[in-house]
């Protein structure tokens, strides 16, 4: 017989009191570890998503991010690929590399000639077998939306764009993009008729066969030396890139082709280096080497190095925004299973007080009153942790099974509603220890109490 | 040596604006190995002195002894702890912790006293034997009488060897014959351990059996009766 033998007999006294408190830990860890699992998927997927188009670090000319968006010229990466090369070959970030890969962003305007329609986008030129591998990434097992590039094998004209774009450009048909009206297509562009040298060039333009002439497009873009370039695009298919903003803009296309938009025939640039780890939590060791390997033989190009986080802000707001409904929440419950489990424990030492006058008669030291009443706390709280774990993992589970979906503010498809109460072990450590901290804590004030009662006056209490 | 020595103890009670003194220069000397009886009508004060021979209340003034070492002013884990070594207690209303087994209960002071295992099965089987409780030795309180469960008491309170054992009116709650049997077996088990046992007790079973009664009136000494010389007690 021991503290923790006579700490159970003393929980299953009174059990329906005991079954009540239980059942009101279980109910609060329950919320909380589901709320906990939501709040890890949301920031899981966000991450995911990120590092699987941008990676988990990019190089840029100092400046670039928040300046030079639309001037790439200005921020160009010389001699990128003796960077790449650099990065490959460093021992210590070597093992670290998941994919290393140039990218060329421009701002241009992309006009579908034949339904007489255009529009400002963002197109990425890009090295197609390297992002497809990029997309691969799944660190965290979550359910990726993320869809091949289907560049590859391509000739160098063609792109991908953006769902939204598909459909701002008149494209829908042609690439087989839903829920898109397509009857403007086909109605001349309202406004004074064009000249007739334009005209006669859209007849033959129409003349040309329709599946050729349907899914083309030119991007008008500037080039190094300020001068307007255009480029006559394939588009060869359209994907949906999740975030309506995106997907409204995004056009892909080889690097190849969007250097020669922009440098033409001069010696090609790329915006940023790409850096994609094995690992998340590889980052700043991975960032520290990069560095200090800039900052040797290209120090001179002024380059920074830039996370996942800094170039999506959305992804640290969006985790703060959680992080305070999960710290309210858990407040909330923390209080609730506080006073629950509180008045709990005074109930037992005002009912055992005689009990805890013979025991202190007995020769128990007040330390030992304590430690009796904590105990029975812990036990609680363990039970309770136990019991409440189970109950979140089943409800999580049939959450995950139930095929539920949800379109986040600002996204342009449904995603599943799944919650990570099982993977995310700091979750669930986390609010295990929590919920045994708020109980102990709970037992304090009462275990306290019981210890300083005189004995004579515990003796006598009736 | 005597295992209780008082001098000039005084207890004095605040209730609210009013000071009501329990007990008032007390000196007493408890014989070694006797069976002593406080006695006195209700609020005399026998229960306060049985308490502060207890070691579980404090004198305002004056100085006691219990096995020859001042209690009055030990630390309250030390005197935790001297208790635990030396002073046994049997209540009016048993005491016994009701989610604990027979074993259990008797045990538990061995426990606190940090006995081996094996040392601790030895005596609680052996006490239970000589309460006649070894068949119910896996019972529950509330499963036994209020004669079985003085039993009980008296067991745990001889559990540790103490040489003293207090008992509070210990058959206030008992029918008249299971009171009797309660303290032929409590006088019993005093001769075989040699303890010295103090009871505050009104009953005349009691008063009849005791070695030495002393009585208390108004919360001091009103006279002691010394029947039986210690040594024939022995």
């Amino acid at each position: 017989m021991n503290f923790w033998s006579l700490a159970l007999r003393n929980l299953l006294r009174n059990r329906r009191r005991s079954l009540a408190t239980l059942l009101a830990m279980v109910v609060g860890l329950t919320a909380i570890l589901l709320f906990g699992g939501y709040r890890s998927n949301i920031l899981y997927g966000m991450q995911t998503g990120f590092v699987q188009y941008s990676g988990h670090l990019q190089i840029q000319r100092r400046g670039y991010f928040l300046d030079g968006g639309d001037n790439p010229t200005a921020y160009g990466i010389a001699d990128y690929p003796r960077i790449v090369e650099a990065i490959r070959r460093d021992a210590v970030l070597s093992p670290m590399l998941a994919v290393v890969t140039p990218t060329l962003q421009l701002g241009g305007v992309a006009g579908n000639f034949s339904a007489g329609i255009s529009r400002s986008v963002v197109a990425t030129g890009l090295v197609v077998e390297e992002r497809n591998r990029m997309l691969q990434w799944n660190e965290y097992g979550m359910v990726s939306y993320a869809q091949p590039l289907a560049l590859a094998g391509t000739g160098e004209d063609a792109v991908v764009v953006g769902t939204g774009v598909a459909r701002k450009l008149k494209l829908c048909a042609a690439l087989g993009v839903p829920d898109c009206s397509q009857e403007d297509a086909a109605r001349p562009a309202d406004g004074v008729s064009a000249p007739a040298d334009i005209l006669t060039l859209s007849a033959q333009e129409r003349a040309q066969p329709a599946a050729a002439v349907r899914n083309r497009i030119e991007i008008l873009a500037a080039g190094a030396r300020g001068a307007p370039n255009v480029a006559s695009l394939s588009v060869v298919r359209a994907n949906n890139l999740g975030v309506k903003a995106i997907d409204d803009m995004y056009v892909a296309m080889h690097l190849s082709q969007a250097q020669k938009l922009v440098y033409g025939t001069a010696r090609p640039e790329a915006t940023a280096i790409i850096i994609q780890l094995r690992h998340t939590t590889q980052m700043a060791a991975a960032r520290a080497r990069l560095e200090a390997l800039l900052a040797g033989e290209f120090g001179w190009q002024g380059l920074e190095v830039l996370d996942f986080q800094t170039l999506n802000p959305i992804y640290g707001q969006t985790d703060e925004f959680m992080a305070s409904i999960f710290g309210f929440i858990a407040l909330l419950i923390g209080v609730i299973v506080l006073f629950t489990i509180g008045n709990t424990m005074g109930t037992a030492v005002t009912e055992r007080t005689v009990e805890i006058g013979t025991l202190r008669a007995m020769g128990l030291r007040r330390a030992g009153i304590r430690r009796l009443f904590l105990c029975e706390a812990l036990l609680l709280g363990a039970i309770g942790s136990a019991a409440g774990l189970a109950c979140a993992l089943a409800v999580s589970g049939l959450i995950n099974g139930s095929g539920w979906t949800w379109t986040p503010p600002g996204y342009s498809y449904a995603y599943l509603v799944l919650v990570r109460v099982g993977q995310d072990v700091p979750l669930l450590a986390g609010c295990v220890a929590g919920m045994v901290g708020v109980t102990v804590a709970s037992a304090l004030w009462p275990a306290r109490r019981a210890a300083k009662l005189p004995i004579v006056d515990a003796l006598r209490h009736v | 040596m005597h295992p209780v020595s008082l001098r000039n103890v005084e207890k004095v009670y605040h209730l609210d604006a009013v000071t009501v003194p329990a007990v008032s220069e007390i000196s007493l000397d408890i014989r070694p190995g006797s069976f002593t009886v406080l006695s006195g009508p209700s609020g005399s004060g026998k229960t306060t002195l049985l308490n502060l021979i207890g070691c579980i209340d404090r004198p305002d003034r004056g100085e006691i002894a219990v096995a020859g070492q001042p209690v009055q002013t030990m630390p309250d884990d030390a005197l935790s702890d001297f208790r635990a070594r030396h002073i046994g207690f049997v209540f009016q209303n048993f005491n016994l912790l009701p989610v604990l087994t027979v074993y259990e209960n008797v045990e538990y002071p061995l426990v606190l006293a940090k006995a081996p295992a094996g040392e601790r099965r030895k005596r609680v089987l052996a006490l239970l034997d000589a309460v006649g409780l070894a068949e119910r030795r896996d019972s529950r309180p509330g499963q036994l009488s209020g004669g079985q469960r003085q039993r009980v008491a008296i067991a745990r309170a001889l559990a540790t060897g103490a040489k003293l054992v207090l008992a509070d009116e210990p058959t206030a709650n008992l029918d008249s014959h299971t009171g009797a049997a309660i303290i032929a077996l409590m006088r019993k088990l005093q001769r075989e351990h040699d303890a010295c046992f103090v009871f505050s007790s009104h009953d005349p079973q009691v008063r009849a059996e005791a070695d030495d009664v002393i009585l208390i009136r108004d919360g001091r000494i009103a006279g002691i009766d010394r029947r039986v010389a210690a040594e024939a007690t022995a």
